[in-house]
This record gives C-alpha cells, structure tokens and sequence, in this order.
C-alpha cells in the first residue's frame, strides 16, 4: 500500500553547475533523477540510500533514487527533489488562474520498488 | 592553455539574479573559453567555464543543419502562418534581445510570456493587488539590520545575495557588516542557507500564508490564538517575539522565494508578505524583495511592461495587449493546447513545465533560440544556435532589484545573438504580413 | 526627414519672433525651418488654422523605474483604454501612466514634440534610457536626482564646494542628464534611514549628517549656475503638499540670492493654514507665490496644476506619498535605491467636492491667472501627479474661455474657493499668444532650447497645426497636422508615420580628478562597481548635446535672448 507524502521540488547548488554543463548530460539526469526522504521515512519503509521508489500524482508517475536526510533536516512527511525532467512528469498543469503551476508541496504516492537490483 | 589571453575586468555574472558586476575574467580567447573568474561564486564559476564555444550547427531545421538564413525564413513562415502564436521565456537574454520579442508578439498579434509566469508571477499579481515597499540591494546592504529570508534557499540558489549583498557585508549604517544584523529564515526545510542565520523558523508545508497572516494580526495589536502552533508548526511566542523584532529594527527587509508563489496560496502568501512589510512601516522602515531568479528576468519583466504595460502574460490577438493570467500564461496555453506554434527563447520548459504542456509542445511547431542544446531544442522544429549573453553578447541587464546593468563580453562566438536572429525574423514576418498584422474589424483608415 | 513642405495660408503664433497670428508661410526643409522652399514642395493649406511651435513639456514623469513600477501596479486602469496597433505603430495601453509607445503616440497627438522626464535617480539613468528608445516621436531629456545623494552630503558637509561642483558635472555627463534635479533634499534620508521621518523645514538637520535643506540647495543652485547649465537647478521644495508650505517655498527662491532657480509644480508649493482652523486644512497663498515671482527674474516655475479625475502620485519624495496613501488607496509601493533616492506611487483621484483637491484645483489656475510673465511661470500638471498629460486641453480652455471655467467654479467644493483668490481673477482670459508661450516658447526658454519653441528659420521643424474652434478644449485635443523634425507623423488628425525623437543631455566638463573621490565610495557602499556606472553612447542611438556656458551662469532667466 503506497503512502502519501509531500513532495517540495527546488533548485540545489549542484544541479545549477550541472545545468551550464549540459541539461543532456548524466550528471544532470542522476541529480535530477534523486529524491531526499527522512531516514524514518526510509528505515520504515524498507529503503535505503539508491533505492528506487515510484512516486506518483494523478498525471502522472516518476522513479527516482533515494537520499536519506536527517529529521531535524527534513521532516517525516517530506520530499525534495530538484526540478527537472522527472518532477514535471508528477506536476499538473492546472494554474488556479494564476500561470503558475503547483511545484512545491505536491501531494505524491511513494511507492518503494523492491525487484529491481538498485535496491 | 592558449598564449593569447585577456582580461576582463568588471564583467558580470549572468546566471542568477543577483547579477553581480565585479567579475574579473581570465579569457583564453585562441581557445575561446574563459578560464578563471575571480570573484565568482560556485555557479558563477561553472555558469564561466561551461560557456565555451561548442561545436554545434548554426541551425537545426527539422534535426538537420542548417544556416542561419534558412532557419530564420523557416520560423518567419511558421510564425506568419500561425493564428495564435506563443513568445515564451526571455529569462536569460538581453534587453535588446527582449524588445524585439515584444515587438514580434505585436506585429503578429501573439502571445508574450516570461518565465516570470513560474516564477514570481504571483508576487508579480500580489504587486497588482497592494503594492511593495523595496530597495535596491545596496540600501539593504547599507541600512538592514533585520534580514528575514522566506522561502528561499540562497545559499544554494543565490549563493552571493549573503555575501556581497545582505548579510555578511558591512554598510554605511552597517559598520560591523554581520555583527549588526539579526538574520532570520523561515522555511520548511533546513537547508544549507539555514545556518546563516540568528533564528530559524521552521513552519509546516502549506502554512506560509497562516503564518504571515497571524504575524499581521499581532502587528495590529490583536490577539493570536495559541492554536496557531498545531496549524503551522510555529509557537504564538515564537511569533511575538518576530514581531517585537520587526517593529524595533531601524531597517527591516523581507528576502523572499519561490517558498511563497510556488505553493499553495500563491499570490495570496507573497501578498500576504507585501502587506505585512507595508504594515510595518507604521513604525519603522521596511522593504521586501522577491528573490528572483535567472540573470534577466527582471529585464523581462520590465521590457514587458514598458512596452505594454503589463509585466508578463500578455495577449495581442485584439490588437491591443490584454493581460490575463491564467489565460495568457504558458502553462495553461499548452495545458489547453491552444497555442498552435511557439518561439522560446533562451529558456527550457520542455526541463521544467507541467507533463500536459511539454506533450503540447511535442505537438506544435517550436522555434528555439539557445547557446546549448536542451529537451526544448531537442522538440523543436526550427533550432538556432546563439551567442551567450555577457559571456559572448553586450547589451543591458536588470539585478533582482532592477538596477539595469551593461554587460562586458568577454570573447566573440560565431553564434549569432538573440537580438540579432529576432530582428532578422520580425524583419522577414513583417515582410511576409506587409506590416503589423491588423485583427479582423480593425479600422482601416488608420493602416495607411 | 521627410520632403520640403510649406504651410500657406495658416495663423502663425511665434511669440519668441514677435508673431501673434499673422497669416504667412512656414517653410520646412531637412528637419529645419527655413526661409524658403521650392515652389513644387508639397503645401499643407492651413487656412482657419492655427500654427504653433510643438508642445514642449517642462516636467512630467513618462520613462524610468519609478514610471514602470506605476505602469505595473495599476492594471485595471490599461484596460479599458488601449492603443491600437496600426500597419507602422505599436499598440499599448493608457490610463495616467501609459506605456511608453502609448505615450510617444498620445503626446504627439496632442501637438507635443518634447517632454522631460522629471526625476531619474542616477542608478535608474540607463532604465529611463532603454524606455525612451520605445518612446515614439518625442524629443526627450530627463532630470537627474542629486539632492538626497549622500557623497555629495559628504562633500558638502566637509566644506569642499569645488568637489561638489566637479561630483556634480560629474553625474550628469555621466547618466546624460538634462539637467539636476533637487527632491525633498533630505527628506529621503529621513525617511530611510530614521524610521520613515521627514524633513519639516529648511533648518532641520538631516539625519546623521551635519547639514540642512538650507545648505543643500543654496549649493545645488550655486554649482548649477557656475556650470552654465542651460536649465537651472530644478527644484521640488521641502513640504510638498503640507499646510503652511508657503514659507518654505519663499525661503526657498530666497535662497538663490538672484542666481536662477527652477521651482517645479509651485501650485504643491502654495499652501497657507486656515486660522484658527485644524492645522491640517491648507489655504490659497498663490498671491504671495506670484508676487515674489513676478519681481524675481532669477526665479521660474512650472505650475503643477491639479485637475479632477484619476492621477498617479509618483515621487522621489517617499514620505509624501507614504502620507497620500491614507487618503484612498489600497496600493502604495516604496522604492528606496542606495545612495540616491527614495521613491514613493500612490493611485490618486481629484475629485471636485473635496476641499483640499478643489483647492488645488483653484490654486493652479491662480498662479496661471495671476502671473505676469507667462515666460517663466509655464503649463504643467506634472502629470501623472497632478492628472494626466491628456487634460491639457481641458486645462487650456479653463485658461482661454471664462464663461467656462465659471461653469466648473459652480461644480467645485465652495469652501474651497471662499480660501483662494481665484475668484478675483474671473476676468482675465488667455490670448493664443499666450498660450503658445506657456506650452512652447516659455519652456523652451527656461530649458535652454534655442533651437526649439519657436519657428525662426534654423529651429527644429517641430510643429502643431490646430483647427480654429470655440471649444478650446476640442481644438487642443487633436491637432490637425502634427510635424515633428519636418515629418508628417499626424496628418488629418491620424498618425500617419512613426519617428524616433533625439535625447537632448548636458556633458559639462569636470576634472577627472574627481572619480578619485568618487570612486572609493563605491566600492563602500554601492552594489555596483564604478566602471559600470557610467552610462555609455549605445544607449543614444540619437542624441543631441545641448552646450553648457558657464558664463552665462548668473544671467536671468529673462535675459536670455533669441538666436
């Protein structure tokens, strides 16, 4: 059964070198492919650095590796990734009438994937 | 490394918004690389060493090489034959660049669009809404002695807004630069930015608007229940003493990001701030200032209105701009799949926009302006290469605090420049429409 | 430059060349007016027409930060009031604070072919530049701030007037100013760094600074005389707005001790309290105002005049619009930039039944009614603080038609009128002549502009062709032809061409010594590096200087004679 959780996307120092390098690059897809959870989070779920989970919204679906961090860094609950590539597959293009989309605080299933050797 | 090198001095850093101008460039111009970049920061080094000349086609049409010529008679035609065009991005190129985008949009009746309209877009309508007390940065880095960031990590987005601007830096009424300043950070996260600061305040995701609002009420004199806590994560005394903070510094500033128009109540929590900080300038001096984000989107976001008198958004298929967001923002002309071809320049949605919108992107015909290639150029029908702005291209750009700034280029590209592909493309549209293109029913008397 | 053209048969008002409506040719060659053109040039027949120099305007506030911002926060007023796109012009939106393709189009509309832009903060030189190259048709200049500037404070307050001279020069050639403008001298000062305070009166001290508004201006209009600007320093007084104002503003001219002074919007500037009345209800002092104008020729002044309907107040003095903000706006917006300025945007109405906007009202048509010489007390609104550049005509009729403006006294707050004087100016009507020297010739005179405001042979080929009508108001609001450097752009009323008008700047010369001072205090306390403040030609595309004659410096401004 997957559990909801709260996905905050942002930028990070190093996906902005990343990106002046090459946006088509691995370097860019691996850090934009990573999402950070509470080590709770994880220990709970079974999961653990480089474990790949399903996050999912109702348009769509992405797999990403896992980043432990700390609570008193990230709370239980939450999710950051970076943008890119793979958050706008979990984003819905509905703006409320303002042009901006919901990018943070995105309500996501996480789905731990176990039959795949990242684990 | 090349014999033949030069340096630049003063140069500016064009990646993010804080624009700083005190680049000194180490240039290796037989190889066309910059090789150093004293006074950079760790995006500012890479945004400098990444900007070499690459070995690309000046143009792709349909993926196959092409020249400049051809490319731009093949957007001319696109952009002539669409009925309900989109003009998007313009974040990171000139003023001069973005002047002729404006102008195209009119001439063919389309729609400009900045990145404004995911970024701070909504503090942008909060704007609208109540106004801003603001400064420039230099009044923050003179003046401030209480730096509340809100929503923001700058440590990672904006690594020098500390350094050379509000926190670290001593000022005229600021002789002890950090010693004089209290600092304070709210967000949801710690992050790396959070140890610079005095007080952190963590408040639960989805509560920034709860938490600005009780902060009002307290300004106000009036009473906060202490449930507040369970709602938003942060005590009412917590709370109280922010306020009895706020109202006693000589010179208080509000840094703010996408924490606010991002979430949940987007142009409400961001209007929410401004009010906030024109509230508490009943008994002291106050200013906000939303942290905005690439090198010139706040050039964008003034050429727009200038010319048209809205900052982002802006419809000219009546003839006339029309501003409507939400109905003239990208996002929602792709999610609806409205547009019917689009000319993005010098930005990537197809890296960052909703699924929805990149699968109408997919659909239509692109035109993109680039130094690099990226998933939009790679979807796009009609690619040009282009010269990098600051790096390659002069011309004018706005800091966050929209203070224009000249730039000094460091080597010549054999890219054009933006400017110079749009001109060439409003020259051939302007050619095949016989001049601005007049909606239906306009009157005739005045086309002569 | 378009073709030769004569104009034949037209009404010509050239107050500066002593003509006041006679019938004769005007002809126009390569931008310029000249004595004559060929006999197949085209001929615009001007019959029951008037001809005039182009409209010159002496102070308003169209380009730059502080006009975006006041364009940004104010959509609902673009809305409903749009500007076309032609086959040649640009579209763009109105309201008081249009876009700038909108304002070129709606200026030149109105028989305009060159404006000033009011108050530009040095930091904001190369903005105001970028909005003017989308600025159709208009000629432009700007003013740039200097009188809340804290290293000429520094100068100042160390005694070293030569250094102040130089750090002056200094900033105009290096923003291409027109000429230095003066906000509130220490007003922003107070407001930014004490805790939103202000300035009260001539002798307050500013801030942390040993020095007053008195030692600030009598060394702005010393250093401006002695640099030989061809426009004086333009001054916006101390306690804009506040009951009593007056004494501030006749310290004021006094402190120029015969030395030429320019005070802007006066009618702001006029203010007496009501005795024994609450301290906040101001009065009519318009007559103490002309009085000492009239018998000063070192002093001029722009009237600022207020009409009713919407108005933006937008201001280099912040605490002023911090206290227009109670009055009915839900938007105030602040922008303070370092070192130089503050600013202040406040959405505002007029409105007729309102004591203190009827007063205002009646006060600048008092000061026009009053004045003696038209040359040196010149036509604004100081629009969009006192209403739009759109009123004008409504504005010239009330000057030109008094059974009309009889009419409008009837509408307006009577209180208001019982503590001005305007009722005892219901005779005086003003001639064509004169309004040609208030809207053309006068501002072109008090600008420096021999080339300009009047129709000699060798002046720029900027002219207004008017149909003749009763309405004055109708006839000022679409001029028939309007010729701007000896193009049609309005013809039948239409705009018929698009045109880039020139920046017209000063480039006094300083000693270079002087960035030796100047520069260490960037690297102390601006944000931007020395090398990079400087405004370079790119942003001029077409630029004229106009000479600084430094010894010209103490001439009267009355003194000046026609080329």
């Amino acid at each position: 059964m997957p559990e909801m959780m709260t996905l905050i996307g942002g930028r990070s120092s190093k996906q902005g070198t990343t990106l002046c390098a090459s946006k088509l690059g691995a370097e860019y897809a691996e850090i934009s492919s990573t999402v950070e959870m509470n080590v709770e989070d994880m220990a709970r779920l079974g999961l653990s650095n480089n474990s790949k989970v399903r996050l999912r919204t109702p348009v769509g679906e992405a797999i990403l590796r896992c980043k432990g961090r700390e609570t008193k860094d990230l709370p239980p609950g939450i999710l950051f990734m970076t943008y890119g590539p793979l958050s706008s597959q979990l984003m819905a293009g509905d703006t409320a009438g303002s042009g901006m989309p919901i990018s943070k605080n995105l309500d996501v299933e996480v789905e731990p994937i176990r039959d795949e050797s990242g684990a | 490394m090349g014999e033949n090198l030069k340096v630049v001095r003063d140069a500016t850093c064009t990646f993010c918004g804080c624009v700083c101008d005190d680049m000194h460039l180490t240039v290796d111009l037989d190889h066309k690389r910059i090789t150093k970049a004293e006074n950079a920061c760790i995006l500012g080094k890479a945004w400098f060493r990444e900007h070499g000349i690459e070995e690309r086609p000046l143009a792709l049409i349909g993926g196959r090489p092409a020249t400049t010529e051809a490319a731009v008679e093949a957007a001319a035609q696109i952009l002539a034959r669409a009925r309900f065009p989109l003009i998007y991005g313009l974040s990171d190129t000139t003023c001069e660049a973005q002047r002729v985008a404006v102008a195209i949009a009119d001439m063919i009746g389309g729609t400009v669009d900045t990145t404004t309209s995911v970024c701070h877009g909504p503090s942008g309508i909060a704007f609208e809404g109540v106004g801003e007390s603001t400064a420039s940065l230099g009044e923050i880095k003179n003046r401030a002695d209480l730096v509340v960031f809100w929503g923001g990590n700058p440590a990672e987005a904006h690594p020098r807004l500390f350094s050379r601007y509000s926190v670290t830096p001593k000022g005229m009424f600021i002789p002890n630069g950090r010693k004089d300043r209290t600092v304070v950070l709210v967000d949801v996260r710690r992050t790396p930015s959070t140890p610079a600061a005095d007080i952190f305040i963590q408040v639960k995701p989805r509560s920034d608007f709860e938490v600005l609002w009780a902060l009002r009420a307290l300004v106000k004199g009036r009473r906060v229940d202490p449930s507040i806590e369970r709602r938003t994560g942060v005590s009412l005394t917590v709370l109280e003493d922010l306020v009895a903070r706020m109202k006693s510094c000589r010179f208080g500033v509000f840094l703010f990001g996408m924490g606010l128009t991002m979430n949940r109540g987007r142009h409400f929590n961001s209007g929410a701030l401004l009010a906030l900080a024109t509230d508490l300038n009943e008994f002291t001096h106050w200013v906000a200032k939303p942290v905005r984000g690439h090198g010139n989107v706040t050039g964008a976001d003034n050429v727009v209105s200038w010319q048209t008198g809205f900052p982002f958004g802006v419809n000219f298929s009546r003839g006339y701009p029309r501003f409507n967001p939400g109905e003239f923002t990208s996002v929602d002309l792709l999610t609806r799949r409205e547009a019917d071809a689009a000319l993005i320049i010098a930005s990537d949605p197809a890296d960052n926009f909703p699924k929805a919108a990149i699968e109408h992107l997919r659909r239509i015909p692109v035109i993109t302006l680039d130094p690099k290639a990226t998933p939009t150029t790679q979807l796009a029908q009609v690619a040009f290469t282009t010269a990098t702005y600051g790096i390659n291209v002069p011309g004018t750009v706005y800091r966050m605090d929209d203070v224009p700034i000249t730039l000094r280029p460091a080597f010549e590209s054999p890219y054009p420049s933006d400017e110079h592909v749009l001109t060439a493309i409003r020259d051939r549209v302007r050619a095949l429409l016989g001049g601005n293109r007049l909606p239906a029913g306009a009157p005739v008397a005045a086309a002569s | 430059m378009g073709s030769p053209l004569r104009i034949v048969n037209g009404r010509v008002y050239d107050p500066a060349n002593g003509v006041n409506g006679a019938v004769q040719d005007v002809c126009v060659r390569d931008g310029k007016i000249v004595a004559d053109v060929p006999p197949d040039a085209k001929r615009i027949d001007a019959a029951g027409m008037v001809v005039m120099p182009g409209g010159i305007d002496i102070h308003c506030h169209i380009a730059g930060p502080k006009v975006n911002l006041a364009r940004k926060v104010q959509p609902e007023t673009h809305r409903d009031d749009v500007q076309l796109r032609t086959r040649l012009t640009r579209s763009g939106t109105g309201g008081t604070v249009p876009s700038t393709f909108a304002t070129g189009y709606r200026y030149a509309a109105l028989g305009y072919t060159t404006a000033m832009e009011a108050a530009v903060t040095p930091l904001g030189a190369r903005h105001t530049l970028e909005e003017f190259q989308d600025t159709p048709v208009l000629d432009k200049g700007f003013f740039v701030l200097v009188g809340n500037n804290l290293l000429l404070y520094r100068l100042l307050q160390e005694g070293r007037r030569e250094e102040l001279r130089q750090a002056l020069a200094w900033w105009l050639k290096v923003t291409k100013a027109y000429a230095p403008k003066l906000v509130n001298p220490g007003g922003d000062e107070m407001w930014k760094g004490g805790r939103n305070a202000n300035i009260t009166s001539l002798d307050d001290k500013i801030g942390s600074f040993d020095l007053t508004p008195r030692r600030v201006i009598a060394a702005f209009i010393e250093a401006g005389n002695e640099l030989g600007l061809p426009h004086p320093v333009h001054i916006h007084c101390n306690n804009l707005g506040h009951s009593g104002n007056v004494e501030t503003t006749l310290e004021t001219m006094r402190l120029a001790e015969g030395r030429r002074a320019h005070i802007a919007h006066i009618q702001f500037h006029s203010y007496g309290a009501a005795a024994g009345k609450s301290q906040s209800n101001p009065t009519s002092r318009a007559r103490d105002i002309i009085e000492y104008i009239n018998t000063h020729p070192n002093i001029s002044a722009d009237v600022g005049a207020v009409m009713f309907g919407p108005a933006t107040i937008m201001t280099g003095d912040a605490p002023l619009a911090y206290m227009l903000r109670r009055f009915g706006s839900n938007k105030w917006v602040n922008a303070d930039t370092e070192n130089e300025s503050g600013c202040g945007i406040v959405p505002f109405k007029y409105q007729d039944r309102v004591y203190t906007n009827a007063l205002q009202w009646a006060i600048g048509l008092e000061l026009l009614l009053l004045s003696e010489d038209p040359w040196r007390m010149v036509f604004s609104t100081d629009h969009p603080n006192g209403g739009s550049f759109m009123s004008y005509p409504r504005l010239i009729r009330l000057l030109m038609d008094r059974g009309y403006r009889k009419e409008q006294m009837a509408h307006v707050n009577q209180k208001a009128l019982d503590h001005s004087a305007l009722r005892d100016c219901q005779e005086r009507e003003y001639s064509l002549s004169e309004i040609a020297i208030i809207t053309r010739a006068g501002p072109a005179r008090l600008l420096g502009l021999t080339d300009k405001g009047h129709l000699g042979v060798g002046a720029d080929a900027d002219l207004t062709i008017y149909e003749e009508d009763e309405d004055k108001e109708k006839m000022f609001s679409a001029p028939r032809y309007v010729i701007k450097d000896g193009e049609l752009i309005i013809e039948d009323h239409e705009l018929r061409a698009d045109h880039q008008g020139r920046l017209l700047h000063v480039a006094p010369d300083y000693d270079p010594q002087i960035e030796q001072v100047i520069e260490p205090f960037f690297e102390d306390f601006y944000t931007i590096r020395f090398a990079n403040y400087p405004v370079d030609d790119r942003y001029v595309p077409k630029g004229q200087i106009i000479p600084t004659t430094p010894s010209a410096a103490a001439a009267p401004a009355t003194a000046g004679t026609r080329p």
